[in-house]
Formats: structure tokens, sequence, C-alpha cells
């Protein structure tokens, strides 16, 4: 193991600090693609809400296309957040400290993106709010609480909400920070938002229990998140989408897409704003042999899905999974997913070295993606088009440039904002960075000093 | 006793002629469907006639399956709403508040007969046409699902004169617009609770089956099996 960077409090808050402090022009040209690819979301977005689905390539039967794939797709994304913060600061995973914010802003992020998709997915997104909030009080009409399209918003609101705390609790010490090195507009502001952080201990212990509770309050959130999203699905008649495995099948997959994700995103955050000193080879590594159980794990559920309906041998369901792997083209999409979110990447990520690769490590990740966004796309278009018996109606869908667009353009959303949020806050928590040096162990085994593993007590989160 | 409205579709009878098709769209204002709705697989037309194939070459044989809104007693297109836009009524029906619904199409997806119809676009028709509409039937706008309402303007038509007037003769006669125009009288369309009717008497039919009834969705609408003496035992497969 490499031997950790020994940094004073002044050189982290200089490395850590200085995207918010200065423009750089990597940081503008980091900025104009997403942007220009958010502009032509808006364009598309625009055209669609102006002429109604028309510009759509949805049609009967099959009136969900890639807008609930996306949807899916960037609900899964966010559940990264909560794995790396959470479950990892559950674990006491020292590993965690650089990364844990990056994750938690992409989980509030993807979140927010994911939200957008069934408001352009109706195509009438005034409409929508009729449908997100209680209406017509007075007539006595509710939304319906059977529909899964109610459990939905209940569920994201309440994980953005919990997302947000998580994000706001951990920036505060850094606000301070900011504050005390700033002049002018921006010590105004950071600190009105650092509400009057001094980091006396009592404030420091109530920080620490905070975070400790919110990841234990939200672990059953981000289980049930995605749970409820494939419900959508798992509660229609619809062959094929009507099976119980796909709540667990669509939150591994969840965490596996948005995990490597995180990875995509280290990767970047190292090249553009310098972090070497933060994010090393360990930390890649570490998430590297964490994604070989997750992706183990949801290779398991995608067998889960054929084997439920080969011991069921209900008809029209078998008959959706043999479209699944031998029809075109969803022949092709089936193997290039398995390819690209399992076979090629596990296997390279066996290898230690590729784990400290941080270019392989950029490009599997990105390969990851692509599968389970695939996987999306299998797992809900071919079923909705050859949906029940009648033949008669039996269609095939096909997406329209609008749609592209609109979905190459979430991406774009997703990528602008963490770079508008990485020029106003840090991006590794400045003051979990000092504490992993306040709490820093190194023990001799032969020649060299290697960092201990660290556990922090109660006592000492408490100093 | 509260009206329970049903339809019994006898395919012995049906030729596949659309005359219930065309008597629905100028009824319902359903826009006109031209070569791009039809292309683009965005046709609306409550009732239809799926037309399927049936034995192979020489000995082909044209089946018709006229397919409107089932109008479910346990309808998997109600409880997945999110705002109620489409629910049941008190007479059996299963109806569609255009106001209310936002467009998820979610009732859609669920509907096995794939009997509802999403405004795509907003409907126009030629200014010439403007005199011709149903002043009875809304016009649907862009982004609402629709589909076949049993002609509900007509029923409440009929029960409001058979009140006021006092002549249950209104109902008893009542017919919605697919039903009034088959020649051949395959659809068949009454009153459930009047044990007299018509149409109570074919749902107790040798020849009465439901479609897809291992959903168990319970439809107010009974097909009566085609009678072919050529035919193979087996039932037709769709």
């Amino acid at each position: 193991m490499r031997n950790r960077p020994v940094l004073t409090a002044p050189q982290i808050n200089d490395e850590l600090l200085w995207p918010v402090m200065t423009l750089e022009r990597r940081h503008v040209l980091a900025f104009i693609p997403p942007f220009l690819l958010v502009l032509a979301g808006v364009v598309a977005t625009t055209v669609l809400v102006w002429q109604g689905l028309w510009v759509t390539g949805l049609q009967r039967p099959a009136f969900w296309g890639f807008f609930i794939v996306n949807f899916v797709f960037w609900i899964g994304v966010s559940h990264a957040g909560t794995m790396i913060s959470s479950i990892l600061r559950l674990t006491q995973a020292e590993w965690k400290r650089p990364i844990t914010r990056a994750a938690e802003v992409m989980t509030v992020f993807s979140l927010v993106t994911a939200l957008m998709h069934p408001v352009i997915h109706a195509g009438r997104p005034w409409r929508i709010l009729y449908w997100l909030l209680p209406y017509d009080f007075f007539r006595g009409i509710w939304p319906d609480i059977r529909s899964p399209l109610v459990w939905d918003p209940v569920a994201i609101t309440t994980y953005l909400t919990g997302s947000i705390l998580f994000v706001f609790t951990a920036l505060i010490p850094d606000f301070a920070i900011i504050r005390d090195h700033a002049t002018g507009w921006r010590r105004k502001i950071y600190g009105w938002v650092a509400l009057g952080w001094r980091g006396t201990p009592r404030q420091w212990q109530l920080q620490g229990i905070f975070g400790i509770l919110m990841s234990a309050l939200i672990l059953p959130v981000f289980v049930s998140v995605h749970s409820i999203v494939s419900w959508d699905f798992a509660v229609s008649v619809v062959p094929a989408w009507h099976v119980t495995v796909y709540a667990p099948y669509f939150v591994i997959g969840a965490v596996h897409s948005g995990v490597s994700m995180v990875l995509t995103l280290m990767a970047l955050m190292r090249w553009i704003f310098r972090l070497e000193n933060y994010i090393w080879e360990d930390h890649f590594d570490a998430v590297g042999r964490l994604l070989i159980v997750i992706a183990t794990l949801w290779l398991f559920f995608f067998f889960l899905d054929f084997s439920f309906s080969f011991f069921t041998r209900e008809e029209q369901e078998l008959a959706v999974m043999e479209r699944r792997l031998f029809q075109w083209p969803f022949n092709v999409i089936t193997i290039i997913m398995v390819l690209t979110s399992y076979v090629i990447p596990i296997p390279l990520w066996m290898n230690r070295r590729v784990r400290r690769n941080i270019a392989l490590m950029f490009w599997t990740s990105i390969l990851v993606n692509i599968g389970m966004w695939l996987e999306r796309f299998f797992l809900i278009i071919p079923a909705i088009e050859r949906k029940q018996q009648l033949t008669f109606l039996w269609s095939n869908y096909v997406p329209s440039l609008v749609e592209s667009t609109i979905v190459l353009a979430s991406f774009g959303m997703v990528g602008m904002l963490l770079i508008l949020f990485a020029k106003f806050f840090p991006l590794v928590p400045a003051w979990e960075q000092k504490e992993g040096q306040t709490f820093r162990q190194t023990i001799q085994i032969g020649d060299a000093q290697v960092d201990a593993v660290i556990r922090e007590s109660e006592e000492e989160r408490a100093w | 006793m509260a009206n329970k409205w049903g339809m019994a579709v006898d395919i012995d009878r049906c030729t596949g002629c659309q005359a219930c098709v065309i008597a629905c769209m100028s009824e319902n204002n359903i826009p006109i469907n031209l070569d791009e709705h039809f292309n683009n697989r965005r046709a609306i037309s409550w009732i239809r006639v799926d037309r399927y194939w049936e034995g192979e070459y020489p000995h082909v044989k044209a089946r018709f399956l006229p397919l409107l809104c089932q109008h479910c007693g346990n309808a998997p297109c109600e409880p997945v709403c999110p705002v109620y836009a489409t629910f049941h009524n008190d007479q059996g029906l299963n109806v569609q508040v255009y106001n209310r619904c936002v467009g998820t199409r979610y009732c859609a997806n669920n509907c096995p007969f794939h009997a509802r119809f999403f405004n795509y676009r907003r409907p126009v028709w030629p200014e010439t046409y403007n005199n011709y509409l149903n002043e009875d039937v809304t016009v649907r706008d862009r982004g609402v699902m629709e589909k076949c309402s049993f002609c509900v303007q007509r029923i409440n038509r009929a029960t409001r004169e058979a009140k006021r007037t006092g002549d249950e003769e209104f109902i008893n006669t009542l017919q919605p617009a697919c039903a009034q125009a088959c020649p051949t009288d395959a659809l068949v369309f009454g009153n459930l609770n009047n044990p007299n009717s018509q149409v109570s008497t074919l749902f107790h039919d040798d020849r009465e089956y439901t479609l897809q009834e291992s959903l168990g969705t319970e439809p107010n609408i009974r097909y009566l099996k085609k009678v072919d003496k050529e035919a193979a035992p087996e039932p037709v497969h769709a």
C-alpha cells in the first residue's frame, strides 16, 4: 500500500478550495460540452412541449420509451451516494473519506435529473403538478395511493430530501473554512450558509451524530426507492414485467451502475481539479473490489430473472425472454449489455494492476454504465412491445431524435451540475481529510511505514 | 336497481365491415386518422376490428375480432392511475375523466386489450367539419388518454329521458353508436341487470367466452364463439 502523504491543514485548505477561489481554463473547458448538451436538451424539450408527444417514437402499445428507461437509469445512479457514504460510513471504511461528497452530490443531481423525466414524459409538464401534489382539495379528490406512480414521487422526494440534508450537513464545516478564508461577497454568502459554525466540540459532536443517524435512516430509503421504481413495472399486468424479482434486481443493478459512475467521477475529479493527493490508486482499487462483488450479485439476478420464467413456464413470459435473448435487435443489445457490464470489466478488475490504472478504470466504468443503460432498455422495452396475446397490435418502438437528444442531455445536465457544484463547494470534504490526518497512525512493518487501519472510537469522534 | 351495462359480441355474425368503427368515430368526435397516424401506430379508434388469419394457404380464413374497451369489473387500468382519471362508476362503466388525466399512460400499458388511446397531438378537423362534431362529447386535447365510453352521453340522455317521462322504453332501446350501426347485429348492448334484455340472454349462451379470462379482469363484454363446421375442434388461437 502506498504511503499516505502527510498533509498539513493549510495545504489541505489550499488544494481543496482552490477551485472555489479561482477560475481556471480547464474548468471552463470542462463546463462547455455538458452545457452544450443541456442546451440541446432544452431545445428538444421545448419542441416536445410545443408539439406534443407526436415528436417522440412512442406508439401503441409501447406507451413508455426512452424517457422511462432513462428515468430508471438515473434513479439507479443515485444509489451510489448512499452506498458509498452511508454503508461505508456505518462500516467505518476509512477509504471512503475523499469520495463521499462527490457520491452524495451525484445522488442529488441524478435524482433531480431523474425527476425531470416523468414530467417530460407526460408531455404536459404543467399538469404533472396535479399528480405530484394532492390537488382538488375542495372536491375531496386526492391522488390514488394504489398507484405506483404515487409511491414514486413519495419515495424519490424522501430520498432527495435525505440526500440533500446529508450533503448539506457534511458541507457546513467546509463552508466555515471558505468563510474564514474569503473576503467580500463570498464571505457573506458562505458565512450565511455556514449557519454560524465555529467548530466547537458540541457542534462537531452534533455533526457526527447526525452523519451516523442519517446514514442509518437513509438505508431503508435506499432499498425502497429503487424497489418502488421497479414496482412501476412489477405491479402491472404486462408479462415479464410482472415479476417479483424486479425489486432486488433493480436495486442491485442500481448500485452497480451508481458505484461505477462514482469511479468515472473520481477519475474526472482527479484530472480536472488535480486531486492527486486525495484520490489515490488505492481508492480506485477499493471501489474496484467492491464492484466485483456487486456486479457478480447483479449477474446472479440477471440469471434469476430468466430462471423464474423458466420455472413457472408461463407462455407469454417465455416469449418475452426469447425475444430478449434471440430476436433482433435485443439479441445484440443483450450481448453488448452482458459484455460491457460484466464480461469485460470484471476479469479486468480482478487484476490488481488494472484496478490501480486510473485510465483503464475510467474507461471500464463507462463501459459498465453503457451496459447498465442497455439493461434498463432490455428489461422495459421488449415486454411492452409484445404485450399480451393480441398479436395484431404488436409493434416495434423506435426512439426519435428528440427523445435521444433529451437522453443525452440528461448526462450533460448531471455533468454540468457537478462542475458547477465543484466551482462553489469543495468536492472533497476538507474537514474529513483533516480528520483523517488527525487519526492517521502508521506502524512499522519491516523497513516500511505502513498506515494502520483506523477505527474511530466514540471518544475520539467527540474530541 | 341501478343499471349495469354490458355488451355481447357475436364473432359468428361479424363480417368485418368496419361500420362500427366509422359510427364510433362520428359519434365520439374521434380525430380523423390519416396515413401518418396508422404508420406511426397512433391511430385512435375506440372500437377496432382486429383481423387474424387462420390456417395455412390455401385454406386460409379471415377471422374478425371487434375489440373495444371491455369495461372490466376488475380493471387493471384503474388502480394504476395516480389521479383517478379512470375509475369505475356505479353502472359498471369504466369511465375516463379527460380533465383529470395528466398523461402518464400507465393505464394504457396495463390494459391487456390495447383498448386505450393517447392523443399525441391536438386533434384538428377541417373547418367544414366543425358543425359535424357531436356537441354531447368532449373534444380531447393532446396529452389525454381516451377510450370507449359505451357512448356514455347516450346512456345519460336515455336515463334522463326515462326519468323525466317515466317511460322505461328509453333505456330498453338504448344503443351505442357501434351497435346501432352494426348491419348484422353482431354487437348487442343492454342492461345486464334486466333479466329480459337480449344481452342478458346472450351472456348465458353456450358459445359465450371472455377475452383473456386468465387475467381475471371480469369484463362486461362477452364474446360469442365463431361457429365453423370445417374448423379444427381446438379453439382459435389469436
